[in-house]
């Protein structure tokens, strides 16, 4: 409790943090005009001059950038400064075919860092710590981000990269780690693990764990904290933006602190662009006010969130995101309704199914229709066709609580549904070939 | 008395029941006795073989999700009426019966399959009625 990294930041005042906001958002937009001709040309095909942007209130003038725009200005288009001060890239994985290449100058590399640490001491890490680093490390944004956060708050880094999980457990019982750092579910796999070899929850040195880079549910908290014997926290961001870092959560854990002296925050309707007002669910929008290798003006994430700026207990004022609820350009609009993949899995988690699933629509005699195929594991199938039939019809029951509309459940045989190795192919709309 | 039935999970499509009794048919298991119920979008394949606890373990391996039931297997002799006398008994004793299947065993003589609520009331219901159930040893 009351450990933050930079108090004068993190519980500054409303009023504070709007003034920084401004001045830095100013200097921004006049360095990215004069700097990144690609940025320059949509202001100007907008009518809008870094002369017209005076505050924070002027940020809607301003154009967007998507994920689009990176992949046309790929590599150099939106590089915000000469190339000899840049120190690192990060890059994302691309499976998707879309690699963004993200440039760091020194000074980008140090408040990244600075995020990190906000984020590591809101988790209660100090210097007497030790913490395992089981991101992965090199051109993903995991291993190095909360590697340079652990150093900064000075804690003791053990900078072990993903895999190899017997290691991984030698390492938390032999050099006894209390701060793990990974993906949700390699915590989760870790945290089994240890159970299977006997290491139950109180029989390690751990306290708390900052999970993310993945979706994950309030179950999985649940099941992570219960195996290893931990809090779990999570921790938000995104390569084009920084890294992990962008936000985190506190003790209070009712959504992630936006580390908004850096990352300007805004939700916005995804249909119409307008931003809309604080407490509504829309696209998170980042405007990154002080980074010089890859300065991005409202990038739009795709994440879809809420901002609320309600009193937190943990003192920190800055404005609080909830996890995301899905993505922009996964939400699919069935019968009116709008459908996430992300609340299908979150019900399939909590009724104890695999969360090997697809998802088909279609449109029959002009409705839509949503079938939900689900592979069965080997402790829920039962001799009787009535039982399984109730279990299609319980799971249907409780998605149609979390959707609003009713689906068809179809149990299926366990690997019946196709693997990728990169981001599995979760929704096959069949609309399309129809318009 | 209760014989081991195993039951796999198949999928409602073509060809799955083939390749399932093919697999069967590759390691070497003999059925004796199978009954199907499905609805529209998975069967359950319900069989029962001399070694099941080597049978079912011969389908997990292959990716089959299987689960082993005890059943009933009642004798019943060849005239009208004994499936009915079965069945009257039975209910009588307040049993409720989930599926039924017939059955003929290598030795001669028919069986019925019963899966039912209770297998301990059913078989001494039967027992009183002087209605036969045998074991595993028994049928083969």
């Amino acid at each position: 409790m009351g450990k933050y990294y930079q108090p004068e930041i993190e519980c500054a005042s409303a009023e504070e943090l709007r003034k920084i906001q401004s001045e830095k958002l100013v200097k921004q937009v006049k360095r990215v005009y004069e700097n990144v001709a690609y940025y320059r040309r949509l202001m100007e095909e907008k009518g809008v001059r870094p002369e017209d942007i005076r505050s924070v209130e002027d940020l809607h003038k301003l154009p967007f950038l998507t994920k689009a725009d990176l992949r046309d200005a790929y590599p150099y288009g939106l590089l915000g400064t000469d190339l000899k001060n840049c120190v690192r890239i990060q890059s994302t994985s691309g499976t998707t075919g879309r690699r963004v290449v993200a440039f760091y100058t020194q000074a980008d590399v140090e408040l990244w860092e600075d995020c990190c640490a906000r984020a590591i001491m809101a988790a209660g890490g100090t210097q007497e710590d030790v913490c395992q680093v089981a991101y992965g490390y090199g051109l993903f944004t995991g291993g190095p981000g909360l590697n340079g956060g652990s150093h900064k708050v000075g804690c003791l880094t053990l900078p072990m990269s993903s895999g190899n999980t017997e290691r991984q457990i030698q390492f938390i019982q032999d050099l006894q780690a209390t701060i793990l750092c990974c993906t949700p579910s390699y915590a989760a796999y870790i945290g089994e693990t240890m159970n299977e070899m006997g290491i139950g929850p109180g029989e390690n040195t751990l306290k708390a764990g900052i999970f993310g880079a993945e979706p994950w549910t309030e179950e999985m908290r649940r099941n992570i904290e219960a195996s290893l014997g931990i809090k779990a926290y999570d921790i938000y961001g995104l390569t084009e933006t920084t890294g992990p870092g962008v936000a985190f959560e506190c003790q209070e854990q009712t959504g992630m602190h936006i580390n908004e002296d850096h990352f300007l925050p805004e939700i916005i309707d995804p249909e119409t662009g307008e931003a809309l007002p604080e407490g509504s669910k829309g696209e998170l929008v980042f405007t990154n006010l002080d980074k010089e290798g890859f300065p991005l003006i409202r990038y739009r994430t795709r994440d879809i969130c809420i901002l609320s700026r309600k009193q937190c207990s943990c003192g920190r004022t800055l404005i609080k995101m909830s996890k995301p609820m899905g993505r922009s350009d996964d939400m699919m609009i069935i019968r009116g309704v709008n459908v996430f993949p992300s609340q299908i899995e979150t019900v399939l988690i909590r009724e104890g199914y695999s969360v090997n699933y697809l998802i088909e629509v279609d449109r029959k005699n002009n409705v839509d229709t949503l079938d939900v195929s689900v592979e069965l594991t080997p402790d829920q199938f039962t001799d009787t066709v009535k039982e399984l039939t109730e279990k299609e019809k319980a799971l249907a029951n409780a998605m149609k609580t979390m959707l609003g509309i009713n689906p068809r459940v179809h149990l299926v045989a366990p690997k019946s549904i196709a693997r990728s190795e990169g981001k599995a192919v979760r929704v096959i709309d069949k609309r399309k070939l129809h318009d | 008395m209760s014989v081991k039935q195993i039951a796999v999970f198949i999928e409602n499509k073509k060809g799955r029941l083939a390749e399932v009794t093919r697999y069967i048919a590759d390691h070497n298991v003999n059925l004796r006795a199978l009954s199907i119920a499905d609805n529209q979008d998975f069967g359950i394949l319900r069989i029962i073989c001399e070694d099941p606890v080597a049978a079912n373990g011969i389908l997990r391996e292959g990716g089959y999700i299987t689960t082993v039931t005890d059943v009933l297997a009642a004798a019943i002799s060849d005239k009208p009426g004994s499936l009915a006398q079965i069945l009257e008994v039975l209910s009588e004793a307040g049993v409720m019966i989930e599926y039924t299947y017939a059955f003929l065993s290598a030795k001669g003589g028919a069986y019925m399959i019963f899966r039912v609520d209770d297998n301990q009331s059913a078989a001494a219901a039967l027992a009183g009625a002087g209605i036969k159930t045998v074991d595993q040893e028994e049928l083969f």
